[in-house]
């Protein structure tokens, strides 16, 4: 059978780097169609490199990243932000915008300069307000939100996109508790309505818990994918983050949940 | 926002406050020029009936030579030179994502002001040369920046800070340049380079014109739209699909050579790229480079200062730049205050 079957996304003998420094070589990746694909890693170990390389952010320098079978980038940039949205990192909101305005931006690539704001652009910005829980939100200043809020208005913009493929870089960074189980449960609503997800994430926990697909890296390597129930070992955790550790059953949810090995104990 | 939407599926996006300033702008713009074509300096008053009736080709001779051989190519350099300051200022700004990124600031006035110096001082060339000189010495000082503040990327803080060093170095350039002047090439070049619209006449003007026709497509229609999604960063804009190294480089050269063209016409005429268009901003409320209401607004206010400069002292006319200097300083001095205070700067 052929490896790239079932999917759109998948990444062959990438090398990727920035300058002369080379993060990960000769790496294949393949996005499961309609998965939530998590990738974990430690700091530096090229997740984020490789998400930039998924979402055409960064060239490789050898290898190609191929969407529907061409080379992303080949294919022409507008068509590109048709089919895969990406939540970068580092987004500025421009000043004095409104969060209306801000998700209406991400009708862009179905735009021209003769078919600027059509009924559809309306209607979908509007869903993408209302599915993200920012609708009465709309006429705010997004200055004036929290990073809870501003990180939902920032994902209904790329909803707004109307991608079959969402990629979200660290999208619960900076974000308290709640907040970022309030990004995550939408995020999994996201993908239960048939959306292919790839997100990096920090935390393990939180990893195991929502994705139906993990992809472990270290050292600019994919140690292990799958499952989250197969991936996330005691032993695998040690060798990619050298962290003893225990894994139990997460009570809530059943996956896996991480303990860390506990080196210091505070005396009662 | 609000939109118009044709039966076949085209639709136009805008925002009535945006198209309420622009429109004001642009009509207070034609009010100074009537006025301006009406009574000049105040030598040969006219009356609005006088005026019309020559424009339209009636009249008697007397009266339309001075409206349209005297007055009016002055009053078109006015309302060219001041839109496309404020466009090349706008797009300026909204790429760099810092009011500071202003052409007079990143020295393409500076560059200009350089070229036109070698041609009257070096050269002793005649208005044409001079003319040329404002437009390559534009041009060669945008590849210069260009090329120095390039780094896989543009960034705006580098391109501002390599822009004021440059700066320096051409103002010691162009004051060598003026010391190897004959005086009297001396007293041409440093009304020239304080932006005067006096005694301007249609040759002047066609440069320009021919220039903006040219260039107001590139960036209204070809670059408006990618300029608003580039101010959410790189990142983000090339996600939404936007070419991001191709509409800089086709945004920023299209804004070099306004600001040539028009530093060509009337001198580097000072602020006039830097006020317009944040002044447009704090009046639409609208996130975005707001282009038009910008250039709008920069044609008023130029054609206005050259009304304050024809008329502020009797019998002695100043150059508008004078007017624009004053008034756009003392806006740096107060927008550098404020924006610090807001930690936008």
């Amino acid at each position: 059978m052929d490896a790239t079957a079932g999917t759109r996304l998948h990444g062959d003998g990438l090398t990727l780097g920035y300058d002369q420094r080379t993060i990960a070589r000769d790496l294949d990746v393949a996005v499961p169609d309609e998965s939530f694909t998590v990738i974990v890693g430690p700091n530096a170990c090229g997740k984020s490199t490789l998400l930039r390389a998924l979402s055409r952010m960064l060239k490789p320098a050898a290898g190609s990243v191929l969407l529907d079978g061409s080379d992303i980038h080949r294919l022409p940039p507008k068509q590109v932000a048709r089919t895969l949205g990406l939540l970068p990192q580092a987004s500025v909101a421009p000043d004095g915008i409104t969060v209306a305005d801000l998700v209406a931006r991400g009708r862009y690539p179905h735009q021209g300069v003769l078919r600027q704001w059509s009924r559809t652009d309306e209607r979908v910005v509007s869903e993408s307000m209302a599915s993200t829980g920012v609708a009465e939100l709309a006429d705010r200043f997004v200055a004036e939100l929290s990073g809870g809020q501003r990180q939902r208005v920032w994902i209904a913009m790329a909803l707004a996109q109307q991608t079959p493929l969402l990629l979200l870089d660290e999208p619960t960074t900076y974000l308290d508790i709640a907040h970022q189980i309030e990004v995550l449960d939408l995020c999994a609503g996201l993908h239960a309505e048939g959306r292919t997800v790839v997100a990096v994430l920090h935390d393990l926990n939180h990893a195991a818990r929502y994705a139906t697909h993990l992809i472990a890296m270290r050292d600019g390597e994919i140690v292990a994918e799958g499952e989250p129930a197969e991936v996330m070992t005691a032993e695998r955790v040690e060798e990619v983050f050298q962290l003893p550790c225990t894994v139990i059953d997460d009570p809530e949810s059943g996956t896996p949940l991480v303990v860390p090995a506990a080196r210091h104990r505070v005396r009662a | 926002m609000s939109v118009l939407r044709t039966s076949g599926g085209l639709s136009v996006a805008y925002r009535p406050r945006a198209l309420a300033v622009g429109s004001g702008c642009l009509l207070l713009a034609l009010l100074g020029a009537l006025f301006t074509l009406a009574s000049g300096g105040g030598d040969y008053p006219l009356s609005v009936d006088q005026v019309l009736s020559t424009l339209i080709g009636q009249g008697n001779p007397a009266d339309a030579f001075i409206v349209r051989e005297v007055r009016l190519p002055r009053v078109a350099t006015g309302l060219l030179v001041g839109a496309a300051l404020a466009l090349g200022g706008a797009v300026f700004q909204s790429v760099v994502r810092n009011p500071l990124g202003s052409p007079d600031i990143l020295g393409f006035t500076q560059g200009s002001a350089a070229g036109a110096l070698v041609a009257i001082a070096l050269l002793g060339g005649g208005s044409l040369a001079l003319a040329s000189g404002a437009i390559l010495g534009g041009v060669g000082t945008g590849l210069l920046i260009y090329a120095l503040s390039w780094r896989q990327g543009l960034h705006g803080y580098r391109l501002v800070l390599i822009g004021i060093g440059v700066t320096a170095i051409l103002t010691g350039v162009n004051g060598y340049l003026l010391t190897r002047a004959q005086i009297s090439e001396a007293a041409r070049a440093v009304l020239w380079l304080t932006g005067s619209l006096d005694g301007r006449g249609w040759e002047d003007v066609l440069p320009l014109l021919c220039a903006m026709v040219v260039l107001l497509p590139v960036v209204l229609l070809g670059c408006a739209r990618a300029l608003h999604m580039l101010e959410m960063g790189d990142d983000t804009a090339y996600a939404l699909g936007v070419r991001v190294d191709r509409v800089r480089l086709a945004a920023l050269a299209a804004a070099v050579l306004l600001v040539s063209f028009g530093a060509a016409a009337a001198g580097p005429v000072a602020f006039v790229a830097l006020v317009a268009p944040q002044l447009a901003r704090r009046l639409t409320k609208a996130p975005g480079p707001n282009l038009l209401p910008a250039a709008c607004l920069g044609s008023a206010l130029l054609v206005l200062a050259d009304l304050v400069a024809q008329r502020a002292f009797t019998g002695h006319e100043l150059p508008v730049g004078v007017i624009t200097g004053v008034l756009g300083g003392g806006y740096l001095v107060w927008l550098l205050a404020t924006e610090r205070r807001a930690g936008r700067i």
